[in-house]
């Protein structure tokens, strides 16, 4: 029989994978380009940009490994779990598509990672409260490099501006899972661990709807469709993801650096 | 030991803060982890020192390494037991970085970073294009950004129009 306390933790792990999953994942995406980016410039930028996400997730899932209170550490967390204990939306493991599709979902992420963690900040739980002061400035320049390259590719060439309103149309649809409020988000806002995600949509929208009319695009229209990686169910792609994630632990068991 | 014998010496704290001011930043080896800013406090805890440290970014991948080298050092000086610890709040910040700290950059080539804008409530949408990040090398103000990312997290790719020389520009962050 699980305590009322041994819930409470349990949830707030939950809560604390859905924000490292979500940074590990888009991280291991965005690391996909290193070497094949368009310009060395934007090599460079792409890889960075996932080495601060990398270092957001190791941060916040050593913390849930610490709140779950079974010694599982950061590494342990980020390699040896199975497919359904990812808590990432599925936003992020989608294929990194062309150019375009990923400075699309570059941009919706790091505007979303502004806002949470700028709300993380005032955690109750100290040790996210500081991970968050971190990582806000560096989401910050996440988006704006992502903007940058929305509006670029939007306002740019016929070519571009096809692209980037395909990668609109892919992945606009993943978004609202985002923004899915359930009994997680209200146990971590009860608590003042963090705010309920659907908290930021207004924010994240206003964000997003002037990047795009700057790009000269629109967003399009919502439908109902809501995806749950969130929840651990995952999309196709997850899988693969994983299988080269963690080929050099499952290779090599309890293989240290 | 007498007491004036004990005065005379100084402490292991300040030694250790003296071994520390030797220890160079692996990525800008010009400045010393010290002078980066990033060396929160040195605390004798019953015998055993505590160094802490602040990471730069959260993906520094020189973090781990500073640690081993700050123990490293210590060692070498005869200051062991120690341990470094991590503190993340507040959050370091390039204003942080002291003067010489900031002069040693520039002699090595890299444009120090100007004060930290408050950034709540400014409509920043964009990378900002920075007005006049003088050249290390000329001190010309005729610059322009290559790339808002550098060869490691804290910088950015800059060039000279009047030397024409390509250089590294330490973010403000």
């Amino acid at each position: 029989m699980q305590t009322a306390s041994e819930i409470d933790a349990g949830i707030a792990v939950q809560y604390l994978l859905r924000i490292g999953d979500t940074a590990l994942i888009q991280a291991q995406r965005l690391a996909e380009w290193c070497g094949h980016a368009p310009a060395l410039e934007e090599d460079i930028a792409l890889s960075n940009i996932a080495l601060d996400l990398l270092g957001q997730a190791r941060a916040v899932l050593t913390r849930a490994g610490t709140v779950e209170g079974r010694a599982r550490d950061e590494d342990q967390l980020a390699f040896l779990r199975d497919e359904r204990e990812y808590r990432n939306v599925t936003l992020v493991e989608l294929p990194r598509g062309d150019f375009a599709v990923t400075m699309a979902r570059s941009a919706m992420l790091a505007i979303f990672f502004k806002l949470l963690w700028q709300r993380l900040a005032g955690s109750s739980d100290a040790e996210l409260a500081a991970i968050a002061g971190k990582a806000v400035k560096e989401a910050r320049y996440h988006r704006q490099h992502a903007a940058d390259w929305v509006v670029r590719l939007g306002d740019g060439t016929g070519e571009s501006r096809r692209r980037m309103e395909a990668a609109l149309q892919e992945l606009w649809p993943y978004t609202a899972e985002l923004f899915a409020d359930d009994e997680i988000d209200r146990h971590a806002a009860a608590t003042g661990l963090g705010p309920r995600w659907s908290e930021l949509e207004a924010a994240w929208r206003g964000e997003m709807e002037s990047i795009l009319a700057e790009a000269g695009l629109q967003a399009p229209a919502a439908t109902p469709f809501l995806s749950t990686g969130k929840r651990g169910l995952h999309s196709e792609h997850m899988g693969y993801i994983l299988a080269e994630l963690q080929y050099l632990q499952r290779a090599y068991p309890g293989g240290v650096w | 030991m007498s007491a004036a014998a004990d005065l005379a010496q100084p402490s292991r704290v300040d030694r250790a803060w003296q071994v520390l001011a030797g220890v160079l930043d692996p990525e800008v080896p010009a400045l010393s982890v010290c002078e980066l800013g990033i060396v929160r406090d040195v605390i004798d805890r019953d015998g055993e020192l505590e160094i802490v440290l602040t990471p730069t970014y959260s993906g520094c991948p020189a973090t781990e390494m500073i640690e081993r080298n700050v123990l490293a050092a210590l060692d070498a000086e005869g200051l062991m037991p120690a341990r470094a610890t991590l503190r993340r709040a507040p959050a370091w910040t390039t204003d942080w970085i002291t003067g010489a700290g900031r002069r040693k950059l520039r002699e090595y080539g890299i444009a120090p970073p100007g004060p930290v804008a408050r950034q709540e409530g400014v409509p920043v949408r964009f990378v900002r294009r920075d007005a006049a990040i003088a050249c290390p090398r000329c001190g010309s103000r005729e610059t322009e950004r290559i790339s808002a990312f550098g060869s490691t997290a804290c910088k950015a790719l800059y060039r000279c129009l009047a030397c024409r020389e390509p250089f590294e520009h330490f973010k403000p962050i």
